[in-house]
């Protein structure tokens, strides 16, 4: 093969891009990017005060210098050449400035929602559809129940008409795919327009 | 929460990076990609141990996120780390594909063909 150059300098590095697993706390993002990544998902501690933003953001926060993010992150490798980073969004309200960061150069995000407490994505929604960032939702049927249709949550959520809805299980692989699929369909058929 | 724990484990990093808590540069996305000059530049300031640490780790391309999650040390330190490295010409570094308001049409179907081969 062509491509076994053994020096590091002959290997070209692939091409990287991501995409954000937003929602609530404890919707079920870590567990979607563990399902569809094909390494154990790898966790990186981001300690508060540096997680880019000035410092005077962080009044209010308690316990600042002692406070890390965890951020998890998964791997799909796309051919030899463009490897897809899925990056979960902490949770907890707290750290919800270090979506910004998260945010920049991503291809679009998957909003998870649990869909015994919707309440819980809103933050997350807002927060994409003001950055006008392309979505699609992923309502995660912990239980393996759905008791609502996609048309009753859009509308709960007061979604526009062609943001996708899926109902789908964080912990199945298949599953997360369709819905990081759907994402990729949205993004295509809005950009092809 | 263990923060206790997370207390203790704050304080070392930063003695790495003498003192500094914020990158000099802004190039170092968590989707950076660094790899390691080969062969390294003779002369110049010998590396420190976690500088030697990381060029070993991006020896094949890498990106900063997976770095830092092989250091076992925050995004934010080791980005410091890759500014000396990359100003000491000890590493390359290759930025991610931005999206912009224009997405690249073909890269999202390979993105879209490659999910639906998994
Ligand atoms: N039964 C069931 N449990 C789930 C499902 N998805 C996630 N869980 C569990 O729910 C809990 C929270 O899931 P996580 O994936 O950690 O949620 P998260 O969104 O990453 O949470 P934070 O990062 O803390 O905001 C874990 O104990 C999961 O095992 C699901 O579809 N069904
Ligand atoms: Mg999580």
């Amino acid at each position: 093969m062509a491509a076994s150059d053994p020096t590091p300098q002959g290997m070209p590095a692939p091409d990287a891009v991501k995409i954000l697993v937003a929602g609530g706390f404890g919707v079920g993002k870590t567990t979607m990017v563990g399902s569809v990544s094909e390494i154990v998902p790898l966790r990186t501690e981001e300690p508060l005060t540096t997680a880019g933003l000035g410092v005077d953001d962080l009044d209010g926060i308690p316990d600042k210098q002692a406070t890390t993010v965890a951020l998890d992150f998964g791997r799909i490798s796309i051919g030899d050449d463009l490897v897809l980073y899925l990056f979960g969004t902490p949770g907890q309200q707290r750290f919800w400035f270090m979506w910004n960061d998260l945010a920049i150069g991503a291809l679009g995000a998957v909003v998870l929602v649990d869909v015994r407490r919707p309440e819980s994505s809103f933050a997350a929604i807002d927060f994409f559809e003001r950055r006008k960032i392309p979505f699609v939702i992923g309502v995660n049927g912990f239980y393996g129940e759905h008791p609502y249709e996609p048309d009753e949550i859009r509308e709960a959520l007061a979604l526009p008409e062609h943001t996708p809805v899926l109902l789908f299980d964080a912990r199945e692989r298949a599953s997360c795919r369709d819905v990081l699929i759907a994402l990729l369909d949205q993004l295509i058929a809005t950009s092809a327009r | 929460m263990n923060g206790g724990d997370a207390a203790g484990r704050l304080v070392r990093p930063f003695t790495l990076t003498g003192g500094r808590t914020r990158p000099s540069r802004s190039d170092f996305t968590l989707i950076t990609t660094v790899t390691a000059v080969d062969p390294q530049p003779v002369g110049g300031a010998r590396p420190q141990p976690e500088h030697t640490r990381i060029l070993r780790l991006c020896a094949k391309p890498i990106v900063v996120a997976e770095l830092a999650t092989g250091l076992d040390l925050p995004v934010s330190v080791v980005a410091i780390m890759l500014c000396d490295l990359l100003e000491a010409g000890r590493i390359t570094v290759r930025q991610p594909r931005l999206i912009s308001r224009t997405p690249d049409l073909d890269l999202l179907k390979k993105v879209r063909d490659g999910l639906g081969r998994l």
